[in-house]
């Protein structure tokens, strides 16, 4: 049995994960922003055969009550082996070229409240001396395109944080996984045109739950993302402000 | 809204209408504001035009497809709309827990289930899906939301049981799942030639088995009937099964053509018939309910133009000649049917008002689509299903008649009360035009 704490429990990603979770038995705390959508996804879970340690309802941005909720979930878990950190929001990239304060507004939901979180949670764990820290960032944190890159930058700002904090973790036995999911069918992209690059966060989530258990440091999902991405960050600046993508 | 191409049903084409969709994720979301009329989606394992909705709007349920709760003294389970059987029972099966009733695919929701209100093998003994409803809640187009069961806002519960998916979305349902020892099934098979002596089979198996149910080859019926092969069967006790392997081939793409011309099976269905195999034996569940699960997209088989699935009930009494002469015309109008079923139905009164499942006897068939000469004999089926007293079910048909609904439907009358106004099927606007020509038209 581990002890997972999932934050963003309600994201279509994490819940597909956590589900995987459930199926061992694992013992789960989770943390989202809705209170009647938290309570769907652990009365699903603990159908699974998940036990629910616990639930509690946080708005990411109230950073000043992060510290009481790691520290109950700690509590309530009996210490912490996994935490999955997969909340965030899909930026209105139009809306925010034309709104400065919208795309602050989106850097904290999806960078600074991340960040202010992995701060006291890996101090938690850095103290327990062992676990593993997973964190969804995206394949989109790879390059700044103009079609995305206020998520893009919030989401780089996540990664580069990630691996600095593996480099001081793995001292203390703490493992960090980033996660790097390409275009996942999620309620959070429904306005999209789905084609071929397209995953179902039920694919998604297997290979998030395999790598957190194997000790993974830096994942794409699906793989072939990787080297989608390695294309797109080998182009030339010179040939790449030019395109649109 | 989302885009729709793949919204499809599993015997025909895409719709002939574009169709919008939106995707429900959680029970307190709404309908959208206007964007109607709208149709509720489940898995899409219906046959013909139920499923769909040209011009309006499909509001896909499989989002909703978390469990909610779980009695494991008195097995009932309670979950959202779109969980399929499937996960149902992966979930429980290792508990020792099965589903009451359950249709030839694990691939179907829920909602679908109760909206077709279907059947299985067992409807002599256990009646059909809705008879193992206790509750549900249906959410309208205005907003509101309904608590239904036999007590609470029984109308509704009628209505929506084999409603078609009309009367509005069900969120949840609570089903009532039945003990098992082990996911093994002990089967019997044994061989008729004659309609008579499938009848008298499933009059002597009637107490002694749970399961019963025939395949017929319909190219070749031989003197006086029907060849085929009669199964019958029970939950095994204390016997372990060998689950089959998950990963199985499929087809990725959609053939232009019908890879099943009619020698192939005019010799599939010889071979199913004449096929040594043992007549006792013991067996995984997922062969014996869901055969055809083991091919997925094998509907894809039938090419680019799609398929007729053809399934009616004819009333006890009317049965040996009806079906009798059905099988006759299939067999010479040779238009070929892969597997064809036979099953004789309980006496138990349907649990909803249009529900297709009653007492009789029930036949079905799949035709690769051909044109006229296939809707031709269609039409001749029906015209004998209606004389003699019986129904076309509505999640496999893709061309009846307003008039042949309506004889075998009389609640439909009654029902279009309680059908949400905002709600419409391609297959409700056909049956219902009131104007027998239009299928004709259509077609
Ligand atoms: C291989 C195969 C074998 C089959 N064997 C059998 C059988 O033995 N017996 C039998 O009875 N049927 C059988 N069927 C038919 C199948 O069981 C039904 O068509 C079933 O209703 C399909 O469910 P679905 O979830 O795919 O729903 P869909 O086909 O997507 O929709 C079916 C109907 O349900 C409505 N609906 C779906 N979800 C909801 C909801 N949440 N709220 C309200 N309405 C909803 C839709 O509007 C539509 O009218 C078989 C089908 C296949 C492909």
């Amino acid at each position: 049995m581990r002890r997972v704490l999932i934050i963003g429990a309600t994201s279509a990603i994490a819940e597909a994960t956590a589900r995987l979770f459930a199926d061992d038995g694992d013992r789960l705390f989770l943390v989202a922003r809705r209170k009647a959508r938290l309570q769907a996804a652990a009365d699903d879970l603990a159908v699974r055969g998940a036990e629910i340690a616990g639930c509690e309802v946080l708005d990411v941005n109230e950073l000043d009550r992060h510290r009481a909720v790691l520290e109950q979930a700690e509590h309530a878990l009996g210490g912490i082996d996994v935490a999955l950190v997969a909340h965030g929001t899909l930026p209105d990239q139009q809306l925010c070229q034309a709104s400065a304060r919208l795309t602050v507004q989106e850097i904290q939901t999806n960078a600074v409240s991340t960040v202010a979180l992995l701060t006291r949670l890996s101090e938690l764990m850095e103290r327990k001396g062992a676990g593993r820290i997973a964190v969804v960032t995206s394949v989109a944190a790879d390059r700044g395109r103009q079609s995305n890159y206020v998520y893009g930058a919030a989401k780089a700002a996540v990664d580069t944080f990630l691996e600095g904090l593996r480099q001081r973790l793995y001292k203390a036995g703490v493992g960090v996984t980033t996660i790097r999911p390409g275009f996942v069918d999620t309620p959070m992209t429904a306005g999209f045109e789905k084609g071929l690059l397209w995953s179902q966060p039920e694919t998604v989530a297997k290979r998030i739950h395999h790598s957190i258990l194997n000790g993974k440091d830096v994942v794409y999902v699906p793989s072939f993302w990787r080297w989608i991405m390695l294309a797109i960050r080998l182009m030339p600046r010179r040939v790449f402000k030019a395109m649109k993508l | 809204m989302g885009r729709n191409s793949r919204y499809r049903s599993w015997a025909r084409p895409p719709a002939p209408g574009p169709q919008g969709a939106v995707r429900l994720h959680w029970r307190d979301e709404q309908l959208p504001e206007g964007g109607g009329p709208f149709l509720a989606y489940g898995n899409g394992r219906s046959y013909g035009d139920s499923c769909l909705n040209s011009g309006g709007t499909l509001v896909d349920l499989r989002g909703l497809d978390r469990f909610i709760s779980f009695d494991a003294e008195t097995g009932v389970l309670r979950c959202e709309a779109g969980v399929l059987l499937s996960d149902i029972l992966g979930r429980f099966v290792p508990e020792g827990w099965f589903l009451p009733v359950t249709p030839g695919t694990q691939q179907v929701t829920v909602g679908g289930a109760i909206a077709n209100d279907v059947h299985g093998k067992n409807h002599h003994w256990a009646g059909s899906f809705g008879h193992h409803v206790r509750r549900f809640e249906l959410l309208r187009s205005d907003g509101s939301r309904l608590l239904c069961s036999p007590r609470e806002n029984a109308d509704w519960f009628g209505a929506t049981i084999g409603g078609l998916g009309l009367t509005g979305v069900i969120l949840w349902a609570e089903i009532a799942l039945k003990r098992i020892e082990g996911p093994a099934m002990e089967v019997e098979s044994l061989r008729f030639s004659r309609v008579e002596e499938f009848l008298e089979l499933s009059r002597a198996s009637h107490n002694a088995y749970e399961y019963t149910v025939a395949w017929i080859d319909s190219l070749t019926p031989g003197p006086g009937g029907a060849r085929g092969l009669f199964f019958r069967g029970n939950h095994a006790a204390g016997h372990h099964a060998a689950a089959p392997s998950r990963r199985k081939p499929g087809l990725p793409v959609t053939p232009p053509v019908s890879l099943l011309p009619r020698a192939a099976v005019g010799l599939f269905n010889t071979a199913v018939y004449r096929w040594p195999r043992r007549r006792h034996a013991v067996a995984h569940y997922e062969p014996f309910f869901y055969p055809l699960d083991a091919v997925p997209n094998w509907n894809r088989l039938f090419g680019r133009k799609g398929f007729y699935q053809y399934q009616c009930v004819i009333p006890q009494d009317q049965a040996g000649a009806a079906i009798g002469e059905i099988i006759a015309r299939v067999a010479r109008a040779q238009e070929g049917s892969f597997l064809s079923v036979l099953k004789v139905f309980g006496n138990r009164k349907p649990p909803g008002w249009l529900s297709f499942s009653r007492p009789g006897t029930t036949l079905a068939f799949d035709f690769p689509d051909r044109g006229r000469s296939t809707l031709a004999l269609l039409d001749t089926l029906d015209e004998i299903t209606d004389e003699a007293g019986g129904a076309v079910y509505p999640a496999k048909d893709a061309r009846m008649k307003a008039r042949i609904f309506e004889r075998g439907y009389p609640a439909l009358h009654r029902f279009e009360r309680y059908r949400d106004p905002a709600f419409m099927s391609d297959f409700w606007r056909r049956v219902t035009s009131g104007d027998t020509q239009q299928g004709a038209a259509n077609a």
